[in-house]
């Protein structure tokens, strides 16, 4: 059974029609063409495919594990990918910061880690070690060890400070 | 220092039989230029697509709705024959576009030894085994497909074991053994289930136990892991239609292995077939060799042109792919009182699993690096590959290094702790020096072990007790460090430990690299490698080197990844060979391409050509003081003064493979030339452990390594930090269960890996630079080193903290909570 659904992501409106079994990533992924959220387990246990919704009459955007979330539960939700981080090529301060830092190294699990990072800047724009690292404890990464993922954040965390952001 | 029957050197340099000339240049020699850019730590050059979502990874690519979804049917039996497979009613459903069986392809296929089939044909031998597969318009269909097919079994006795399955009493898991082809390095024992047995002999052991004022024997364990990278195992393959061409799409570390294994399987012509790997969401060996990319092929060869997707699900990643092999080890040591090490026997039981077409060759590695990075003048190794009825064994960063070094690195700690030395004054007295002979007879390279020793101890503040005090500092409660202690009435210990390693690319004799340097009409330069970037960096590091070669700006070098229709060949994306082998190539292709610039230019300014140079994309004359950018000269060519034109496009070329290995003797594992090399090092680590409860807590990691020399500083301490809390995660957390052959805990939440809070504090990493004579710029590789030692590390600072050893990977809480109350 399908059902007609409307959000936005990345500030784009989709009205389309999904298929009731199909999760929020499978739509993004598949329907919407929009790759860089990436499919890591499809059980919620390793946020490479993490994106951020904010819920009709939510307050804020919030990271979830878009393989948990039912395409039809996503009606009027506004959602914001990997791809929707930088702005007109201008570059998150998160994202710089990765680079910058050598926090990616495969690349797959950054996309998820990043808007992840996003949502905890947005909330808390001065963590702590340890805040960081249990905001990022749903993502892993078989490659860094984690400790650039965390100087990055920090990183971008101080950046944002100087532009205000 | 005695020289029983093994050479020691006395820290002379003899390089002796070693020494291998430098792979022929072209032109002068880049290496012995002032160079700005090795050394240099230039950002990851595809760092922005990979933030951004744009780094296309196989399963992001777009086929259009012509798109088949394919499905493989496992086995649920450990080990059993086919009685019947009926897949009529599959065949029947609609939507189903092709379904294979073994008997549609039932040959061989294997890297080192062909004992593998794309399907089981007569029986299975491990849960997971492909034993079918369907094709279907959608997911949904394929999954019904795959319920729909009926297979009836009938159970075999299992090995479950590999000390049992090495045993007369075992079943056999591959009676025809005997008649498998393998390469001549892998010796087959016909009639039993051991598929590899590498045995070295050296010296004489009598004499050695008699010398050691203690002989000390123990057994250590690991168990199989997994990989776990992030992007599971994925591919799409293709044929035109009327049996034409076959391209498959492959998330993997060997597009032109797999291209020879299914060109091989399949007996249809390399160049029919193609293969392109995009990005690559990690590998860690898992994705070397051949898995389930021939399954995809075997598919499309029936889906009438269209394409078929294959995507391993996280479960189906745990146990269907490959898994790190399981080890029983036997060490034996005998050791004088000052702490020499006088002789070593140690047998190795791999548990290799159903088939061991790989493992074979980690047996292999782990015979000849047997003894650990030591001299040892008496040694007896037997290293055997075991079939069992368990998940097959392949490549896994470290490639048998971890596994072997979690026994030795354990031992070296118990028999100084029995014999009162300080564990890093007996490393530093065995441990491996230039012009020492190794456990083969092969020369030891300038190695830069022993200070990598001295720093990891002096970087995690270990303090060697004074000589004569009869204290060893591995004891229980040892001390702690620089960091406030625990308050005295806490129940948490902190401990310290050390171990070293050595690793040598684990491969054939004579693997080879090539690459090409093309350049563009702006004056930038397209490099075009067959190796595979799969996070540790290559696409940058072969970016630099190309720089540095050609004389251009980093910013100006573009690498592409791998398509073997347009990619110049590589072997594999293993054995952490690419940064030295595929470096050489790059490097001397773009010293030619750098050759043919020069040599135009020189004759079109009437200049001798070590007049000019080539900086920042500029040629220029040292002699005139001329200067000319590399866009108007590197495609077009240069007018001579009389109006004709000389040059045109320019592409270079390079290639390099080691011409130097040697066979070893199939009796003693004796040879001049076992290796290319060995990258060394060592690892200290502070912990904390929670004596109520078992807990470790991994405070602080300490790597250094000897790199030989760092063509990126930066990321090499990204590898050695990502591979130190790899290794953490696999001392501590990680193991597949497996009962009876049956996977257990096939997913994250059951099987454990490191998550951002287990991650150490603090990571600290040495770079040692000793160079390698045939390395580009002298260095060697550093992919799979730092996750070596950190196991035995770890297990070794648990005992320093508490004085329990645990004995068997991983060292959980359970495990420590038990020795504990004892």
């Amino acid at each position: 059974m399908n059902h007609s659904i409307h959000f936005t992501v990345n500030g784009e409106r989709y009205d389309i029609s999904v298929p009731a079994h199909h999760t929020l990533l499978q739509v993004l992924r598949e329907q919407l063409v929009l790759t860089g959220t990436k499919n890591g387990c499809e059980a919620g246990e390793c946020g490479a495919c993490a994106v951020l919704i904010q819920w009709p009459g939510g307050a804020r955007p919030e990271p979830v594990n878009s393989c948990m979330v039912l395409a039809p539960e996503a009606d009027g939700a506004e959602i914001i990918t990997i791809e929707g981080l930088a702005h007109d090529d201008q570059l998150d301060p998160l994202q710089e910061a990765f680079i910058a830092t050598g926090a990616t190294q495969c690349g797959f699990c950054t996309p998820g880690i990043l808007v992840n990072a996003r949502a905890l800047l947005d909330r808390n724009p001065d963590p702590t070690d340890t805040e960081i690292r249990e905001a990022l404890v749903g993502n892993l990464c078989r490659c860094t060890g984690y400790v650039r993922i965390i100087d990055a954040v920090k990183l971008a965390a101080r950046a944002g400070k100087e532009v205000g952001r | 220092m005695k020289q029983e029957s093994g050479v020691r050197s006395q820290e002379s340099g003899n390089r002796g039989q070693g020494a291998v000339p430098n792979p022929q240049s072209l032109i002068p020699n880049t290496q012995s230029r002032k160079h700005s850019i090795i050394g240099a730590s230039p950002q990851r050059i595809e760092g922005r697509a990979k933030v951004t979502g744009a780094a296309t990874y196989v399963d992001d690519m777009q086929f259009g709705p012509n798109l088949l979804h394919g499905m493989i049917k496992h086995s649920p039996m450990a080990h059993a024959i086919i009685k019947r497979i009926d897949v009529s009613k599959a065949k029947a459903l609609p939507g189903v576009r092709v379904v294979v069986t073994g008997e549609d392809f039932p040959g061989f296929t294997g890297l080192y030894l062909k004992d593998r089939r794309l399907f089981a044909l007569d029986r299975v031998r491990y849960v997971g085994e492909a034993v079918a597969a369907v094709a279907a318009d959608t997911p949904e269909i394929a999954q019904q497909a795959l319920d729909l097919i009926e297979i009836e079994y009938e159970p075999l006795p299992g090995v479950f074991d590999p000390e049992f399955g090495a045993s007369p009493a075992a079943p056999l898991v591959h009676p025809d053994l005997a008649n498998y082809e393998c390469v001549p390095f892998i010796f087959p024992q016909a009639g039993t289930n051991i598929s590899n047995w590498f045995k070295v002999r050296k010296g004489d052991m009598d004499k050695g136990w008699a010398e050691a004022d203690l002989i000390y024997e123990h057994k250590y364990r690991v168990p199989h892991v997994q990989h776990v990278p992030l992007e599971t195992h994925v591919c799409v393959a293709q044929q035109d239609a009327g049996g034409g061409k076959i391209t498959l799409w492959s998330s993997s570390q060997s597009p032109f292995a797999q291209r020879n294994l299914i060109a091989k399987a399949l007996h249809i012509s390399h160049s029919k077939l193609r293969v392109i790997t995009p990005y690559v969401g990690g590998g860690f060996g898992s994705k070397a060799g051949l898995s389930i990319e021939g399954a995809a092929v075997a598919l499309a060869m029936g889906a009438k042109g269209r394409p078929v997707k294959l995507r391993m699900t996280r479960e189906e990643e745990f146990y269907t792919t490959f898994v790190r092999q399981g080890l029983v080890a036997h060490i034996k040591m005998g050791m004088t009182r000052e702490g020499r090490i006088t002789a070593m026997q140690n047998t190795f039981y791999w548990d290799g699993g159903a088939s061991t077409e790989y493992g074979t060759n980690i047996t292999r590695a782990a015979g000849y690096s047997g003894t650990g990075p030591y001299y040892v003048p008496n040694i007896h190794v037997d290293s055997l590959c075991v079939y069992t009825n368990h998940p097959v064994g392949g490549a896994m960063r470290g490639f048998g290094m971890p596994e072997i070094h979690w026994g030795i690195e354990q031992h070296i700690d118990q028999m100084a702790e029995k014999l009162g030395l300080d564990p890093v004054q007996v490393r530093l007295i065995n441990c491996l020096k230039d012009g020492d002979e190794t456990l083969t007879g092969m020369t030891m390279h300038p190695t830069g072990l022993s200070q990598c020793i001295r720093k990891a101890a002096e970087a995690i503040g270990w303090t060697s007790p004074a000589p004569g005090s009869g204290r060893s500092p591995t004891g229980p409660n040892g001390g702690t460090i620089g960091r406030p202690a625990p308050a005295a009435d806490s129940h948490k210990r902190r401990g310290k430990g050390l171990a070293a390693m050595w690793k040598a690319p684990a491969m054939p004799p004579n693997p080879g690299s090539s690459a090409t340097v093309r350049m563009n009409e702006d004056g930038t330069a397209t490099v075009s490698i067959g190796g595979v970037d799969i996070g540790q960096g290559a696409l940058t590091a072969m970016a630099q080197l190309a720089a540095e070669g050609l004389g251009v700006k980093i910013e100006d070098v573009r690498v592409n990844t791998v398509d073997t229709d347009y990619s110049p060949y590589e072997w594999q994306t293993v054995a952490s060979r690419l940064t030295w082998s595929m470096g050489n190539a790059v490097l001397q292709a773009a010293e030619n391409a750098r050759y043919q610039i020069l040599k135009t230019v020189a004759e079109a300014w009437g200049e001798d050509i070590n007049d000019l140079d080539i900086i920042d994309g500029e040629v220029i004359s040292y002699r005139t003081e001329e200067s000319r950018p590399l866009r108007d000269l590197v495609i077009y060519g240069l007018q001579r003064p009389d109006g004709t034109w000389i040059g045109g496009p320019v592409v270079g070329q390079g290639k390099f493979m080691p011409e130097y290995v040697t066979p070893l003797d199939p009796q003693t594992g004796q040879g001049p030339r076992a290796v290319v090399h060995f990258t060394t090092g060592c690892q200290a680590v502070e912990v904390e452990v929670d004596a109520e409860t078992g807990e470790v807590q991994v405070l602080k990691i300490v790597s250094a390594y000897d790199v030989g020399r760092a063509i990126n500083p930066d990321m090499v301490r990204t590898q050695m930090e990502g591979g130190a809390v790899q290794g953490m995660s696999t001392a501590l957390l990680e193991g597949i269960i497996l009962q009876s052959g049956v996977p257990k805990n096939p997913n994250f939440t059951d099987y454990r890996i490191a998550t951002s809070v287990d991650a150490p504090p603090e990571l600290e990493s040495i770079i040692v630079e000793v160079p390698q004579d045939d390395g580009p710029f002298g260095a060697r590789g550093i992919g799979e080193h730092p996750m070596v030692p950190t196991a035995p590390a770890i297990a070794n600072a648990v005992y320093n903290a508490v004085g329990v050893r645990i004995d068997s990977m991983p060292i959980t809480s359970e495990k420590v909570w038990a020795a504990l109350h004892r």
